[in-house]
């Protein structure tokens, strides 16, 4: 009789916790997250987990246009002045209700030497209190990237980074741990449980949360699993629901298995090979006295005899998408007509090189990282050989990250190949990197990746209107005038966008964002 | 007997001194730290101060006599990838290295000498030329090929084992056991199997062939002319004669075994110090993958003395020889 009693009881315990009811979702990557501090790395993984448990005072919807988040609404009270109204009743997860000194607090910390975000802050002049619920923004001039920006820009409890000493995002001269590295206080959806490195974290949904979730996630459980066939062994028996980096080569198989599914989707990273246009002589070559690649003939024949569909089918394996813009379709100042490539023409190709007078071709090394991006090395492999049908002897140096950025971010090279995703899903912070000529001293963002230095004067005064300019209609002309610029000139040559699929159980539902992050809000398991 | 255990530690500080060189030297090509720990938007500016804040400004003999300083107060730094002081690290990684290599270690042993002796006494039986076929395949295949098969067959096909990780551990004080939770156990046979193969082999083989050597002696020959039973001579006289280089190689290859857990480890997403290692070396982790270097260097180091004292203390031919001037 007891028995049955507890049966019933169990039951009836059973159906009253039925719809909130723990839904767990492990998932799994390569690497492993660094820190907690949501100012300290900015690095994908790392802020997909800053997102779980801290907010900004905007955050992206699904079509990457920023929404309120911890700030309900926003004016511009002039072209410099942003006021932000913030929400009320939001609670940190230790339960102390945030301020606006906790905003302004988080804003200043962001700008710290030592911290890794400030790119989302960039601009930001002061940050301002005028009541508990409403902050002032005043930036240096008009500003019209700045919520793409604050959506990174995590919102942090002052009393607690006060109390814990974590007024500094991190300190390498100390050579200590700080207390945020590994401890949270955010006012987001998860809160953080466990974090044991190289074995797990463990998040569990916030049950003040200020908002309610779509998905019906209420557990993370994050492992990092290092080797690839590990990783996907791991999913096919059922030990993690999701792996965010499948390895290419597996795709085919676990696309023929029942119980995974693929979520395909591109990043907003593009591939590219970039040249040195501002030597007089380029280092790597065997041209003497002048730089071929200061001829545009020279870069279009390199551009047209690549088959970049080869590449796609054989290298790629179908995951690449080719493209001859150098921004991706879901950033804001993408556009379609930038998006076909000039064709692969090997005679066309041969006929340039000729009429720019080298009509033996002439020989040249191509720098290529190795462990970087999907099929780095094999992609400039075959480059290598389909430049070589041109008459371009090209020798091939691959090379570990770590000393490859080393090398070609001192423009140590006459041609090199690259990657870049637009972190703020706006085509300034692409246009800036790559297109705009260096600054002189080169100091701040203008060309800080334009490692050939292509420079257009034309170029550069669209991209400096599109850094201020606040109508939306003439600023997204400028991005389009300064890419026309740009690709008649051949400043790069684009080469296609990854396809990152994601492999995760058949009862596991998710949106594939193209920055790679694992958005909780929308995650659910039935 | 002072004068060798002297003369010995010196020669091992002398190695520790070579390998800290070298280990520090190749780190000047492994690339940049920095470019990885500001990400690509960093300014000129935030490299220089952050290069100086790290000390990688100064030249080469002031890197290396402050690592030095520091690395004999057993002080490596902070890991530039996670922002922990290194010696923390290890010693949080210690357990899970030691755990996998002892149990594999033991597995190496428990199966090898049985099988050894096994195919020694039995050369024609069908089991015999099982092993040694099985184990030509241990010594042929490389580690990270055996482990994922494991990882296919245990865990993908058959659904007995977990893939990866360490399963619970328990805290013992700073020590963290997985030995004292079925989970944990259970996450601990794919990869102590894995990484004890090799040795297994090892052991085997050798193993038999001193046995071959031994049984065809002339005092187990008198053994049998004196009528004891073949269980008294195998296992009272054979097998006692060979187990001595069988002990020198384990002893020796415990080193290995502790250095080659890089590849399980990593396999087998195991959280030990060579797992550690390989993610410092994608990273440029400089402070951890000296401390790791220097650490393998230095359980090398001390087997070896261990080796060569217990070698002074077991033969005394060694103790006549440098006594001098008895002849």
């Amino acid at each position: 009789m007891r028995f049955k009693l507890l049966i019933g009881a169990l039951a009836a315990a059973a159906m009253v916790a039925g719809p909130v009811s723990a839904k767990s979702l492990r998932w799994a990557s390569q690497g492993d997250i660094l820190t907690f501090d949501p100012m300290s790395q900015n690095e994908s993984l790392n802020n997909t987990f800053s997102d779980y448990i801290y907010d900004g005072l905007v955050r992206y919807n699904k079509q990457f246009v920023p929404e309120p988040a911890l700030a309900t609404s926003w004016t511009r009270v002039s072209p410099t002045v942003w006021r932000f109204n913030l929400r009320k009743n939001v609670k940190f997860h230790d339960g102390s209700p945030l301020t606006a000194d906790d905003v302004v607090f988080s804003f200043e910390r962001v700008l710290k030497p030592a911290s890794n975000m400030k790119v989302y802050a960039q601009g930001i002049k002061e940050t301002k209190k005028i009541d508990d619920y409403t902050v002032e923004v005043i930036t240096d001039g008009p500003n019209p990237v700045l919520l793409r920006g604050l959506v990174d820009v995590k919102i942090m409890n002052k009393a607690w980074a006060t109390k814990h000493n974590v007024l500094n995002p991190q300190d390498y001269v100390k050579k200590e741990e700080t207390h945020a590295a590994r401890n949270t206080n955010g006012t987001g959806q998860f809160m953080l449980k466990s974090f044991e490195p190289d074995v797990r974290t463990v998040l569990v949904a916030n049950p003040n949360w200020w908002d309610k979730a779509e998905g019906n996630v209420t557990e993370i459980v994050y492992r990092p699993i290092k080797s690839d066939a590990t990783r996907a062994a791991a999913l096919l028996s059922n030990e993690v629901d999701l792996v965010l980096d499948p390895p290419t080569q597996d795709i085919p198989r676990l696309r023929q298995n029942s119980a995974i599914k693929i979520a395909d989707g591109t990043e907003t990273r593009i591939i590219f090979l970039g040249m040195d246009q501002w030597r007089d002589e380029s280092p790597y070559t065997d041209v003497k006295g002048k730089n071929p690649f200061k001829d545009k003939r020279v870069r279009q024949a390199m551009y047209q005899a690549i088959d970049v569909e080869a590449i796609r089918r054989a290298t790629m394996r179908g995951l690449a998408v080719p493209t001859g813009s150098m921004i991706a379709p879901q950033v804001n100042g993408y556009f379609e007509e930038f998006a076909k490539r000039l064709p692969y023409d090997e005679s066309a190709a041969k006929k340039l090189l000729a009429d720019a007078g080298y009509p033996q071709g002439f020989s040249f090394t191509l720098d290529c990282p190795n462990n970087r991006y999907i099929n780095d090395e094999e992609i400039c492999i075959a480059i290598t050989a389909m430049w070589a049908k041109v008459g371009l002897k090209v020798k091939l140096n691959a090379m570990p990250r770590a000393t490859y950025f080393q090398k070609i971010q001192k423009n140590d090279t006459s041609v090199y190949l690259l990657g870049w995703a637009t972190a703020t899903f706006d085509g300034l912070y692409t246009l800036q990197s790559l297109i705009r000529t260096p600054a002189a001293d080169g100091k701040g963002a203008d060309g800080n990746f334009n490692l050939g230095k292509y420079s257009n004067p034309k170029a550069d005064a669209l991209i400096d209107q599109v850094k201020t300019e606040i109508d939306d209609g003439k600023r997204n002309q400028a991005m389009r005038d300064a890419q026309r610029i740009h690709a008649d000139d051949v400043g790069h040559i684009p080469l296609h966008q990854q396809v990152i699929p994601w492999a995760m159980r058949s009862n596991v539902s998710v949106f594939h964002r193209a920055d790679n992050r694992l958005d909780m809000r929308w995650a659910r398991v039935d | 007997m002072l004068a060798f255990v002297l003369r010995r530690i010196l020669q091992s500080m002398a190695v520790m001194a070579v390998v800290a060189f070298i280990a520090f030297g190749l780190f000047n090509f492994v690339g940049d730290p920095v470019a990885f720990m500001l990400g690509q938007d960093a300014t000129v500016e935030d490299r220089t101060r952050l290069r100086g804040e790290l000390g990688l400004d100064q030249p080469f003999h002031v890197q290396f006599g402050r690592f030095v300083g520091n690395a004999v107060q057993g002080e490596f730094g902070v890991s530039l990838r996670q922002g922990r002081k290194v010696s923390t690290l290890l010693k949080e990684r210690l357990p899970a290295t030691i755990e996998l290599s002892v149990a594999a270690a033991l597995i190496a042993l428990f199966v090898g000498i049985p099988a050894g002796v096994y195919t020694a006494l039995r050369r024609q039986s069908w089991l015999s030329h099982l092993l040694l076929a099985v184990s030509l395949i241990g010594v042929s295949l490389p580690t990270f090929l055996i482990g994922i098969l494991l990882i296919l067959v245990f865990a993908v096909i058959l659904g007995w084992l977990p893939s990866f990780g360490r399963g619970d551990v328990v805290a013992l004080g700073w020590w963290t056991t997985g030995l004292l939770t079925p989970s944990g156990l259970k996450a601990l046979i794919l990869p102590s199997i894995t990484l004890a193969l090799f040795q297994m082999t090892l052991i085997m083989r050798l193993v038999r062939a001193e046995m071959l050597e031994v049984l065809r002696t002339d005092y187990i020959k008198f053994a049998r002319a004196r009528g004891l039973t073949d269980r008294a001579i195998h296992f009272g006289h054979a097998l006692k004669n060979t187990l001595v280089p069988v002990i020198t190689i384990t002893g020796l290859q415990l080193g290995a075994i502790i250095a080659f857990a890089i590849i399980t480890e990593t396999v087998f997403q195991w959280p030990g110090m060579g797992l550690l290692f390989i993610q410092a070396v994608n990273f440029a982790d400089i402070p951890v993958m000296a401390a790791y270097l220097c650490f393998i260097a230095l359980v090398f180091v001390l087997i070896n003395l261990l080796v060569d004292l217990l070698y002074y203390l077991v033969d005394p031919r060694l103790r006549i020889e440098r006594s001098g001037g008895g002849h």
